[in-house]
């Protein structure tokens, strides 16, 4: 796949040829932190930012998306069957997020499109959109991405990777879809693939954080459903669901019906393991009603029991969003590494 | 793309009162669309999104049998937002139906078994749909012996009572209905379910599987029952019930370890339940 050089003169130009064929979103600054928005006609992505507060999975899993919609007009002929909305899967590209985020995309693909049903909502949003990374060369104190089968460079998910060169970006097509985005801004000058290589070796290696996975496989499910730390770790937790939503592969959702007058639409909603109403049955039992249950449940399902489903490593791309946003500071390092070390005879006394 | 969140449209056809106290109702639906029916090819112990646009999906397990053609059946204790509003729903009402959903009793292993069903309560209903799929003149050849004990609090609280007093008849199964208490014109047995499963259960041996189905505190007396008549930890088959939304394995809230109740289940067995947390 080739590499170009981007001098930054042509950046905006490049960008403008594009607004043409693609639906443009990248990273802009508002109320302090930078997120993922649609871009108008000649506006820029921001890229001074080391993380972009939310994901950017709301591109193929929005917060809220109407699934389906439906009359209750009983003169109407098909009052009270479901139809298809029409929706709007034309090209669009996401540009400037971070390999962390397509790295995830990843990951959560393989809960949305399975052998035996597809989520359409969720795949054709995904094939509609080229995802333009940009890599990390100033990580966060929390980034951990590296021992999380991640990386600062890390190509999975992305179509194209850019690496800031200081005058110029480095531009990498990963895929077809890749090739085609680079075709349609008339970014040709050809690059040095070393220098990518090389910028990619410095920036892991500024990656001070790790976390410890390799004997997770190993260890059977209950002995850590069962170990002693759960009510520890679980103990400062206010169930707030904020490290849910702010993961990029956390893809929990709910589904509710909304009607006004006699229409309405089914909607699929993010939902959040971090709340009672997540698995509360109809008879008011509960098989997650503690809080502990609940923590445990998130830190399983990331850690263990997608480990043991897949075969693919954690549920984890080391993205450090939920370290800093968790209002009472639990770390899904130290607990991965707790689990990691865990041994039932050393607990049981 | 097929799309597995749009359900089926359905008509009530029947509306049938199945219990004393009118808490269970057993609805007959059909569906709209030519090829529906086709589609919606199930097996016994499978389950369905019963979808009212407005309202919600509820999963429920199928009660008719797939031996049964031209309709659906569902028999549905009214509890929630959702079956609260379908208790009150008319024959000529349109619905939605998605599924079917989930595994089912494993029929390929069972083919040449002895089959050993006790049920409780409102949980009758994927029991019902599987011996009716057995006793179809065109399977019953395929299964050793078929025994069978039901038990629920009264005689009125007896779901297909009329069927089953029709197929205790029949010599080609071994049936026991029981209910808590004694009462007027009931020939049958009395006494809570797995004490009479206890004394009338085939013994448990590698030809024999067990199927039990109903409510928590009567799974939790039945098992050591089962244990005591022999049966093997892989030989009990369960169907479990947990919150649901999608039905089919993506929203992420049924799950029990790795488990997602509503696709790698309902049917387990209780060898593979006590590999995973107990959070149903």
């Amino acid at each position: 796949m080739k590499i170009v050089k981007i001098n930054k003169k042509n950046w905006a130009e490049g960008l403008d040829s594009l607004a043409g064929s693609y639906s443009l979103s990248g990273p802009v600054k508002e109320n302090g932190y930078h997120n993922f928005k649609k871009l108008n006609k000649g506006e820029l992505p921001d890229f001074d930012f080391l993380n972009t507060k939310l994901s950017s999975k709301s591109f193929v899993f929005p917060q809220s998306e109407v699934m389906l919609e439906y009359s209750l007009d009983e003169t109407a002929d098909d009052h009270h069957i479901m139809k298809e909305v029409k929706k709007d899967y034309s090209k669009r590209a996401v540009v400037g997020m971070r390999p962390c985020d397509a790295k995830a995309l990843m990951l959560v693909k393989m809960n949305f499109d399975t052998a035996d049903y597809q989520d359409p909502y969720w795949l054709n949003a995904f094939n509609a959109t080229t995802f333009v990374g940009l890599a990390c060369d100033n990580p966060e104190s929390t980034c951990f991405c590296t021992s999380a089968g991640c990386g600062p460079y890390h190509e999975d998910g992305l179509d194209v990777l850019l690496s800031d060169a200081g005058d110029h970006y480095i531009a990498k097509a990963l895929t077809q879809k890749g090739e085609e985005l680079l075709s349609a801004a008339k970014w040709q000058e050809s690059a040095d693939a070393s220098v990518m290589d090389k910028k990619k070796a410095e920036a892991e290696a500024q990656i001070a954080s790790t976390v410890k996975t390799d004997q997770l496989k190993k260890k059977a499910t209950l002995d850590l459903h069962s170990a002693s730390f759960w009510d520890d770790i679980a103990f400062a937790c206010i169930n707030c669901g904020t490290c849910t939503y702010a993961c990029p592969t956390c893809w929990c959702f709910d589904i509710q019906d909304e009607t006004k007058g006699n229409k309405g639409i089914r909607m699929k909603n993010w939902d959040t393991c971090m709340s009672p109403l997540f698995t509360l049955h109809t008879t008011g039992h509960n098989p997650r009603g503690d809080k502990t249950q609940r923590v445990r449940q998130r830190f399983m399902h990331k850690l263990k029991y997608f480990v043991d489903k897949y075969d693919k490593g954690i549920m984890c791309v080391g993205c450090g969003r939920c370290i800093r946003q968790c209002p009472v500071n639990i770390d899904i390092r130290s607990i991965c590494d707790k689990m990691n070390r865990y041994e039932p005879a050393e607990q049981s006394e | 793309m097929n799309n597995p969140y749009l359900p089926y449209p359905v008509r009530i056809d029947d509306i049938e009162i199945a219990t004393e106290d009118k808490s269970l109702r057993t609805f007959k639906f059909v569906f709209l669309n030519e090829g529906d029916e086709e589609k919606f090819a199930y097996k016994a112990g499978q389950f369905a999104e019963l979808s009212i646009p407005g309202v919600g999906e509820i999963p429920i397990g199928i009660a008719s049998s797939p031996v049964e053609k031209g309709f659906v059946k569902f028999t549905v204790f009214k509890a929630g937002k959702v079956t609260s509003h379908l208790h009150n729903m008319k024959v000529g009402d349109v619905m939605g139906l998605r599924g079917p959903l989930g595994n089912w009793y494993p029929w390929d292993k069972l083919e040449g078994k002895n089959v050993f069903i006790i049920g409780g309560g409102f949980a009758f209903t994927t029991l019902r749909s599987s011996i009716k799929y057995m006793l179809d003149p065109a399977n019953r050849a395929k299964f050793g012996g078929i025994h069978m004990v039901y038990g629920a609090r009264s005689p009125g609280m007896i779901l297909y009572r009329d069927e089953l007093i029709e197929w205790e008849k029949r010599d080609d199964i071994n049936i026991h209905l029981t209910i808590d208490r004694e009462a007027p014109n009931w020939d049958y047995h009395v006494g809570l379910g797995p004490n009479i499963a206890e004394k009338v259960g085939p013994p448990g041996n590698d030809d024999t599987y067990a199927i039990a189905c109903g409510p928590p505190i009567m799974i939790k007396f039945t098992l050591p029952v089962l244990e005591k008549l022999g049966y093997a930890k892989d030989h009990i088959i369960l169907s479990l019930e947990n919150r649901m939304k999608c039905g089919i394995g993506m929203c992420g809230r049924c799950n029990i370890g790795r488990e997602l109740v509503c696709k790698d289940g309902p049917v387990f067995t209780l060898e593979e339940l006590n590999l995973t947390p107990k959070e149903y």
